[in-house]
């Protein structure tokens, strides 16, 4: 400050003016490069931008400002987990059935938020506008610190429970975690116009809310602190991610009218892959949640048919349509968490985590809540297997199954106006058969065969021997080709998947917190001293 | 419309093609109205097997434990694959029933629907 008083100080920048000269102000036109040389990934989708400018970021976040926001939400978050830590959290959750739904968080969830990191580095990179290439920057840096702090929260589970310890590993060769991978290769390997839309719009801002919001709230309501203080720490950079979604559609929308047909086309691909993706939700959300938030066709109706359909109101003087076969998923609503978790429980031993049948308890509560769809066609399956059960020869499938060659989900979805009949759908490209779950994931398919044609798919890399440890040898007489497979996929049977009631995690939560290890079904060992769950001590 | 790419003529190999099979192809078999078992079955079969073969092996292994299995009256069971109905000739092989490689053979057994409705 000058000693004589006359010079008035700075005047401080409005947050506009800092933003800009923090972004495009930091920017410059090349001149020893040619633009096209510098950005070339940005013209063969045959998207049209003419101004790059005209992008507003809402947030008007700069660099600066994320490091301070995103350091102080670290300390908050690292602070609790140590706390949780200390307190044994971990046995403070409902029970060890709860455990199981972070696994499928672990193994499918983390490893698509360090996938989403290496796609929004790529945006972060490929953009020739300032404005959003900052935004996707500060994306990818949130993503990775998702994932690490995902693994984090987690972390203390794994020194007690099974199938953790394994998910990177995993999730390159387990035959169902092809499904979330398959999901962001395809994205990854798209243009960045073809990627923004997919994830910031279709992905983040139509559906993460289905994940986030029942998900964390079943978290709270079993006592999972460890999870629910990642999930506010995560929260407010979902907020600006789902921000950064809407934004780009209306900027791509706005810059040509040609954008119109590639923005709807994306949509309708996105939409279905990304709601192929979550269907895995709807079985923590009605089968593995020891206490429920709601269920998936309640979850379905709020976050997709009501706030989507506000959405897509609002799209629609662009001349954008509701995504296409959003009918479809309304029709499955009441059927797609029954038939996964019957081929979960039919195939129990080629899983991560443990399978149990629902009590009768929680089949009323299907009852109630899938009125039109749980006593016709699921209950008597239930009620058939778990009197197999009683007679020790529990239902298995013994076959592989025959894969969808887009979204990698086995075939098991049923017609969406026929929950008795299995979905056939197929196309011949170029003298071979392709198979789908559905007139979604074909259409996506015969829009381009070129890239689909070699999606690696665990069924069919198992038969072509393509899936066994190094040494193994096929020919020996004691060959056994799907115990290889499972020990190259690093799953224990016994200990990975397998009986609920048997499973480890299952013995020794009873055995360490004299607890029911489902409190639906009542001790499963004789270390619970009492079947009952403890009243709350509280006032009344 | 073909993809999109930044190399022109881009095409991905053919991931599953028959001769990376060792001599086998790959058949689904989907029981029609059993969604019991979750999802139409994936498996490798030599391409001269006979249909007996399918019939008397192959069908026992996935599906015997049903109820429904043993009342099925072979002769009335309906066959088909995505290009329509066809009748079956044990005697003669998967190849010669022009099944190819990755095609999808249906069956239907009307009046056995499922076990007491549960698929």
């Amino acid at each position: 400050m000058a000693a004589d008083g006359n010079t008035k100080p700075p005047k401080k920048l409005s947050l506009k003016e800092n933003y800009a000269m923090l972004t495009r102000g930091l920017d410059w036109e090349p001149t020893y490069e040619k633009k096209e040389d510098i950005f070339q990934k940005i013209d063969f989708e045959g998207i049209k931008i003419h101004d790059w400018d005209k992008w507003e970021d809402p947030f008007r976040l700069t660099m600066d400002a994320y490091w301070k926001y995103q350091g102080e939400k670290e300390r908050k978050l690292y602070a609790i987990i140590d706390a949780f830590q200390q307190g044994n959290g971990q046995f403070n959750v409902t029970d060890a059935r709860y455990v199981q739904a972070l696994k499928v968080f672990l193994n499918g969830i983390v490893e698509l938020e360090y996938a989403s990191h290496r796609g929004f580095c790529m945006l972060g990179r490929e953009f020739p506008g300032a404005g959003p290439r900052i935004a996707a920057q500060m994306q990818s840096i949130d993503e990775l610190r998702h994932a690490t702090t995902q693994i984090h929260a987690i972390s203390q589970y794994n020194k007690y429970f099974e199938g953790m310890e394994n998910f990177p590993y995993q999730f390159d060769r387990v035959w169902y975690l092809s499904i979330p991978k398959s999901f962001f290769e395809d994205a990854c390997t798209s243009g960045p116009f073809e990627f923004i839309v997919a994830i910031s719009f279709a992905f983040e801002y139509v559906l993460t809310n289905l994940a986030f919001m029942p998900w964390m709230s079943g978290a709270a309501f079993n006592g999972d602190m460890s999870t629910v203080s990642f999930g506010f720490s995560a929260q407010s950079d979902e907020a600006r991610h789902m921000t950064l979604g809407i934004e780009v559609i209306k900027f791509l929308l706005e810059q040509d009218p040609a954008n119109v047909a590639l923005v709807q086309k994306w949509i309708d691909k996105w939409f279905w892959r990304g709601y192929r993706l979550l269907a895995l939700l709807a079985t923590m959300m009605d089968y593995i949640l020891p206490k429920r938030v709601m269920s998936w066709g309640e979850a379905w109706t709020i976050y997709y048919e009501e706030n989507g359909g506000a959405l897509f109101a609002d799209l629609a003087r662009y001349g954008i349509k509701p995504p296409k076969y959003a009918d479809v998923t309304i029709k499955e609503k009441g059927r797609v968490s029954h038939e996964m978790w019957s081929v979960f429980y039919a195939n129990r031993n080629a899983l991560g985590f443990g399978i149990w049948l629902p009590s009768e308890e929680e089949m009323d509560w299907f009852s109630e809540k899938y009125p039109d769809t749980f006593d016709k066609y699921y209950r008597p399956r239930y009620e058939y297997w778990r009197q197999l059960e009683a007679e020790g020869k529990p239902f298995t499938c013994k076959v592989l199954p025959q894969l969808c060659q887009t979204c990698q989900w086995p075939c098991l979805y049923t017609e969406a106006d026929d929950a008795t009949e299995f979905v056939h759908r197929e196309s011949d490209y170029k003298g071979e058969i392709f198979h789908f779950c559905s007139d979604g994931c074909k259409d996506i398919f015969d829009d381009e065969p070129e890239k689909f044609v070699h999606a690696w798919m665990p069924v069919n890399q198992i038969y072509q021997g393509n899936c066994f440890l190094p040494g193994v040898d096929p020919t020996a007489p004691d060959f056994n080709p799907m115990a290889e497979a499972l020990k190259f996929m690093g799953l224990k049977p016994g200990v990975d998947g397998g009986l609920f009631k048997e499973h480890l995690d299952a013995k020794r939560w009873e055995q360490w917190t004299s607890r029911p290890a489902n409190i639906h079904e009542g001790a499963y060992t004789d270390s619970v001293r009492s079947t009952e769950t403890p009243t709350p001590r509280a006032k009344p | 419309m073909p993809t999109k790419a930044m190399t022109p003529d881009y095409h991905g190999d053919f991931q599953d093609t028959q001769d990376k099979y060792h001599g086998q192809q790959l058949i689904s078999v989907c029981w029609e109205k059993h969604t019991m078992f979750g999802w139409p079955m994936c498996l490798p079969v030599p391409p001269d097997m006979p249909f007996a073969g399918l019939l008397q092996n192959v069908l026992p292994m996935i599906y015997s434990d049903h109820p429904d299995f043993a009342k099925i009256e072979w002769d009335k069971v309906q066959w088909s694959t995505s290009a329509g109905p066809f009748t079956p000739d044990p005697a003669k092989s998967i190849k010669e029933h022009g099944i190819r490689h990755k095609q999808q053979i249906r069956f239907r057994t009307p009046g056995l629907d499922g076990y007491n409705g549960a698929g």
